[in-house]
């Protein structure tokens, strides 16, 4: 019992995890992305069509991805290379990757979806207590745990890391030391757009193996608080994912309970709880402001 | 070839007036590439879509009906967006204002009398604005990004609304449907001209506050603090104006038209509560800030743009089969061409050809 | 020209022609420049002349219209900073390119070529520091370190990459005297192992103690190559500017014992409101009327924390921290000293003293609001443009502001003519206070003199100013007494006539490197 809740917690995690540590990616560059939710939604949509279509959940998670980047060049094309606002821009890019993924998604609502099946190894899978949450979940978790990995190992280990960092902390040196700015902060759009074209496709072929529109239902926009609420570290980003699937899971297994209070109101739980960790990490400036990339959401336009 | 940016010495005023009017153009001839990828007549589906609702007298008054909440929002909305407050949180708001703005109909239906309605509006009014102040206090009083917290009361608003209309607020005599009882007669916001169609009072609302903020942006020294601590905070500071001040303004302001919006779409288009009361005017609204430019009077215009879009969708999916989940992806096209052409405000785009330094082959646009 | 320095022959660099075009202004027109190996060359010229385009065009940052560059006698063209680096180029900068929230070493890693593994460079970087007496932490984040260590950085940074030829862009602006002296030792010591230095500056007098030519631009013109040491200040000035800037005259001031204290600062504590903030100790001064006191220091030390203070964009704990013309104002807004009769200008133009995308007249009401409502606004709040605009046009004569449109935004306005609104709009009400910060940076000479004129004169005219600047020539041209401010802490004002040079140095300096140390537990945390 307490092995199967600390799974479904995993479930709940996994796919805001992987579309954190990808915005963190892009927020590093000093860019603002507030698109996830919308680059998420185009990758439920796409996973989902392209493995009822091919039979494989496989081309799913593939399409999903490659889908989630290019329609982040979108976004990276006007806010780069346009120099438009990207509160602004980044919003349209939600609004729009809701409306699309509505349009091409209608046909398959009430379809039976495809689940991707979670990971058999004989012997260690069926270990006792600690075999399936080891061994045995879906091979996507194990995706987002080498994620939050290599991320941590790429920002803070690695020459091309650092390089990142620097054009976060401030764009005008860095292309004074002759840094591709626009260059860098396109790679970092598309791999934020690739994780949350991933995270998308985890929704709609794991989590709840079918489509339904807006099933997003705001974890692009929790995912964006996780990545504030983490300090923009990848560790956290991981303790924070972690955390919200277990109040998500909580709430599930209190309506599941029937403990007397109105379903919509636990629903509403991972919201409220958004909220409050907004706040709490906040409330010191102080730290808020040593944390934050310096040209975090600031136009770049380079003289030349 | 590579694209650069070269700073105009000035704003372009002709890109300013001119660049909504270009972004509506490349919407269009998307939105036909679209239609005929979906196997349709483009011209066939944009004339259902742009022109057939406006041909009929009861169609224009229904263009109104969808036009006075996208106009009311939108306008409170540019408040917020160019003191650089993003308040995306209108829908919440929205359901708010129309949850407190029906309550005295839903609880108490007996009271019945000529101060129902004014009361309805001033607390759908009280309580969008309330609902409005939390991000703001949020941001003034702990540093919280307003735009996520604004966010996320949405989802929560909607689940209030959803619990109320299936929960305490459930028309006892409605078979158990999940919607409130129908409101009464002086509960009811009277039609503008009730011979010819629908429209209700809230386009005259939300004419009233463009106007009014209009005149309240371009002549006031109100607007001057609006625009300045947009710009340049620390000019605005230099100003003597007060951030945190303007952070309420601008929330409690939208958050009141929103709220406005709300009360009015359930008493004037709906006459009860039901689990969902908007198809996504909140949201639109920002579509049709940006497209109005941030101009109160450009933003009536913009609104019925939308508002058109949404009777548009409706035609198109009666007479030619298109689904009305494009129109959604219509307006976020739309939005997107509007930021990318507002860039031509501030500079001029160069195509350069690669390598770099050929300055003759530079075109200017 | 005269007799070149240690050559032999072909000349590290040359320059023929080189052109550059911003829009309708030319920033840079056929510029012709030899520097020999071995020689310290000093690029001459005021602000706007053309300079730092020019190093932007040598160092690959900026991309030259026409013209040509040749290295060591070969053609090249310079893509990029990386190429400049590759060819053996450095370059230090004024506005420094360093990463606040980076360490030291990071810094560096990022100037060098990709292969070197970061854990040497800490090492290699902190060894050759010592060696040219630039000591360094190389794992300090930046945001701690003094205006004078950042440029440490710089220079290590440039050394690092062994380069042939090294510019420094107006190296000595940002330094006490005595850190310059340090400087030049560094500059001498390198000239000697046959490196070449181009050296920016608009500073005469360092540049004829140190730089074996010099070529002088004016308005993106080379108006003539000389060798610095067989001319007068006098003569390098008139080279510059092109005619004799009228020289700002000081008239003496009578009774000033007995003048009343216009501006008081009576033990004025503010803590640290950012992370990288200066927290101001127990600052104590009175301005009188008639009288000019200037506020020396090295950039960074408390100078924009103490302006926001006594301008009132923030408050004070207590009411009688601070007095305008006798009356406690340490609770009232920045509108409220206004009301009391003081006027401020801040150190930034665009985005603090100005909004840039607006025009000059909306700008005038930016601090004018309060003070001249009943002139400037009607009923509702209504504003009267036409009242507005015609303030606007006065100060705009009054002040001699060169624009391209009657009413331009204020981006649109060089730097000079900017600030020359800036003040005029101070001016313009006559105030009993004016507190400026840094009245002339980054403004052509003529505008600089016409500036600090009218600070002399609104002082003899009754009013109290404070001038605080990093310019320590223009403290001397118009100040009665000067203090120093260093890590947060003011000292007291010396009369003009006991200042000099040294003993304001000192004080800059400080007994410690002006430096507050970091707290560890904040350093970038090794995820």
């Amino acid at each position: 019992m307490f092995e199967d809740i600390l799974i479904t917690i995993a479930t709940a995690a996994t796919p805001l995890l992987i579309a954190a540590i990808g915005e963190l990616v892009v927020e590093r560059s000093g860019v603002l992305n507030l698109g996830v939710e919308g680059m998420m939604v185009m990758g439920a949509v796409t996973g989902f069509g392209v493995a009822l279509t091919t039979g494989s959940p496989w081309l799913g998670v593939f399409a999903a991805i490659v889908v989630g980047a290019l329609f982040s060049l979108l976004f990276g094309f006007l806010t780069l290379t346009l120099v438009t606002n990207q509160v602004a821009t980044g919003l349209a890019l939600t609004l729009l990757g809701l409306g699309l993924s509505g349009m091409l998604g209608e046909s398959f609502v009430g379809q039976p979806g495809i689940k991707m099946t979670a990971l058999h190894i004989p012997g260690l899978t069926d270990l006792p207590f600690v075999g399936r949450l080891l061994f045995g979940q879906d091979p996507l978790f194990y995706v987002s745990i080498l994620l939050t990995f290599g991320v941590a190992w790429f920002l803070f280990r690695t020459r091309p890391g650092l390089t990142l960092r620097s054009i976060g902390d401030n764009h005008n040196s860095a292309h004074a030391l002759g840094i591709n700015v626009i260059g860098i902060r396109y790679l970092a759009v598309m791999f934020g757009g690739a994780c949350a074209g991933l995270a998308g496709a985890y929704l709609s072929l794991v989590y709840t193996p079918q489509w339904i529109e807006n099933m997003t239902a705001g974890r692009g926009w929790i995912a964006l608080a996780l990545v504030v609420f983490a300090s923009w570290r990848p560790w956290r980003v991981l303790a924070g994912a972690y955390l919200f699937g277990a109040v998500t899971i909580g709430q599930l297994h209190a309506q599941a309970l029937g403990i007397g209070v109105p379903s919509q109101l636990l629903s509403s739980l991972p919201y409220l709880a958004t909220v409050l960790v907004l706040v709490l990490i906040s409330r010191n400036r102080r730290l808020t402001m040593i944390n934050t990339p310096a040209s975090l959401g600031r136009p770049f336009v380079p003289d030349r | 070839m590579r694209i650069e940016l070269v700073k105009r010495p000035e704003y372009s005023a002709l890109f300013s007036a001119l660049s909504p009017f270009i972004a509506l153009g490349l919407t269009l001839i998307a939105g036909a590439i679209m239609f005929t990828a979906l196997g349709k007549d483009p011209a066939e589906a944009l004339y259902f879509y742009f022109v057939d609702p406006l041909r009929e007298v009861w169609s224009l008054h229904e263009l109104a009906v969808k036009a006075a909440p996208l106009i009311l929002i939108a306008v409170g909305l540019s408040v917020c967006y160019l003191s650089n407050n993003w308040n995306i949180g209108a829908e919440g708001q929205f359901t708010i204002g129309a949850i407190t703005g029906s309550m005295l109909p839903v609880l108490f239906p007996d009271f019945q009398n000529w101060a129902v309605l004014p009361l309805m509006i001033i607390m759908g009014m009280a309580g969008g604005a309330a609902y409005a102040a939390v991000p703001a206090y949020l941001k003034t009083r702990f540093n919280t990004n307003e735009i996520l917290t604004s966010l996320m009361l949405v989802y929560v608003a909607q689940l209030f609304l959803d619990w109320l209309v299936r929960g305490p607020w459930r028309n006892p005599q409605g078979m158990n449907f999940p919607e409130t009882r129908n409101f009464h007669e002086y509960a009811i916001l009277p039609e503008v001209w009730s011979s010819s169609g629908r429209a209700h009072w809230g386009i005259v609302f939300a004419l009233v506050a463009a106007v009014a903020l209009w005149f309240m942006l371009s002549r006031t020294l109100a607007g001057f603090e609006v625009k300045v601590l947009g710009q340049s905070p620390r000019a605005g500071r230099f100003a003597g104006f007060s951030a945190s001040r303007m952070v309420f303004f601008a929330f409690l302001l939208s958050g009141a038209l929103a709220g406005l919006a709300g009360i009015s779409e359930v008493s004037g288009a709906i006459g009860q509560l039901r689990p969902t009361i908007s198809p996504g005017y909140g949201f639109a609204a920002i579509i049709v800030a940006f497209l109005g430019r941030l101009n109160p009077l450009g933003i009536v215009a913009a609104g019925l743009v939308l508002a058109l879009s949404y009777l548009g969708g409706e035609a198109a999916q009666i007479s030619i089969g298109v689904s009305d989940k494009v129109v959604r992806a219509f307006q976020g096209i739309l939005l997107f061409f509007v930021l990318g052409c507002d860039t031509l405000i501030h500079y001029r785009i160069r195509f350069v050809g690669s390598p770099a330094r050929q300055q003759e082959a530079a075109q200017n646009v | 020209m005269e007799t070149t320095h240690r050559t032999d022959g072909t000349p590290l660099l040359e320059v023929r022609g080189l052109t550059k075009i911003f829009g309708s202004l030319t920033a840079c027109d056929h510029i012709d420049l030899t520097i020999a190996k071995g020689e310290i060359h000093a690029l001459l010229g005021e602000n706007g002349a053309g300079k730092s385009t020019l190093v932007k065009m040598l160092f690959g940052s900026l991309e030259p219209h026409s013209g040509e560059i040749l290295w060591q006698g070969q053609p090249v063209t310079i893509t990029s900073p990386h190429a400049a680096k590759k060819l053996g180029i450095g370059m230090v900068f004024q506005h420094f390119s360093l990463f606040e929230a980076l360490t030291a070493a990071e810094n560096i890693a990022l100037s060098l070529a990709e292969d070197t593994p970061i854990s040497t460079i800490a090492a290699k970087s902190k060894a050759l520091s010592y060696a040219y007496g630039l000591p360094l932490d190389p794992y300090a984040l930046v945001g701690d370190l003094s205006v004078g260590e950042r440029q440490r950085i710089e220079i290590i940074r440039c050394l690092l990459q062994t380069p042939q030829l090294i510019i420094l862009d107006e190296p000595t602006s940002v330094l006490t005297p005595q850190e310059a002296d340090k400087l030049f030792e560094t500059l001498e010591r390198l000239r000697s192992e046959g490196k070449s230095i181009l050296y920016i500056s608009h500073r005469l007098e360092e540049v004829k103690r140190m730089c074996d030519r010099a070529t002088v631009l004016r308005h993106g013109k080379v108006v003539g190559h000389c060798d610095p040491r067989k001319e007068t200040a006098a003569s390098l000035a008139r080279l510059m500017v092109g005619n004799e800037v009228k020289a700002v005259v000081r008239p003496p001031i009578a009774g000033l014992d007995a003048a009343a204290a216009l501006l008081e600062i009576r033990g004025l504590n503010r803590k640290a409101a950012t992370p990288f903030a200066i927290p101001l100790k127990d600052i104590n001064l009175a301005v009188r009327a008639g009288e000019v006191i200037g506020i020396a220091g090295v950039a960074g030390n408390g100078q924009g924390e103490l302006f926001e203070a006594v301008s009132g964009e923030v408050l004070q704990a207590s009411a009688e921290v601070v007095r305008i013309r006798g009356k406690d104002a340490g609770l009232q807004s920045i509108s409220g000293r206004r009301l009391l009769g003081a006027a401020f200008v801040p150190e930034e133009r665009l985005g603090h003293g100005a909004a840039p995308r607006m025009r000059l007249s909306d700008n005038l009401l930016l601090s004018r609001n309060r003070t001249d409502r009943k002139a400037f606004l009607g009923p509702l709040g209504v504003i009267n443009t036409g009242a507005v605009e015609a303030a606007s046009q006065r100060i705009i004569k009054e002040m001699d502001v060169r624009k391209s449109a009657p009413d331009p935004e204020a981006a649109a306005l060089s730097g000079g003519n900017l600030q020359k609104f800036i003040i005029g709009r101070e001016l313009d009400r006559q105030p009993s206070v004016m507190v400026v910060n840094q009245p002339t940076w980054g403004v052509d000479a003529g505008a600089a003199a016409r500036i600090r004129q009218a600070l002399i004169e609104l002082a003899r005219a009754g009013s109290a100013v404070l001038v605080i600047s990093q310019d320590l020539d223009e403290l001397f041209e118009i100040s009665d007494s000067i203090a120093v401010m260093h890590n947060g802490e003011l000292s007291k004002p010396l009369p003009r006539a006991e200042a000099t040079f040294e003993k304001i140095g000192l004080l800059m300096g400080g007994a410690e490197p002006g430096h507050v140390p970091h707290d560890p537990a904040e350093v970038e945390e090794v995820a």
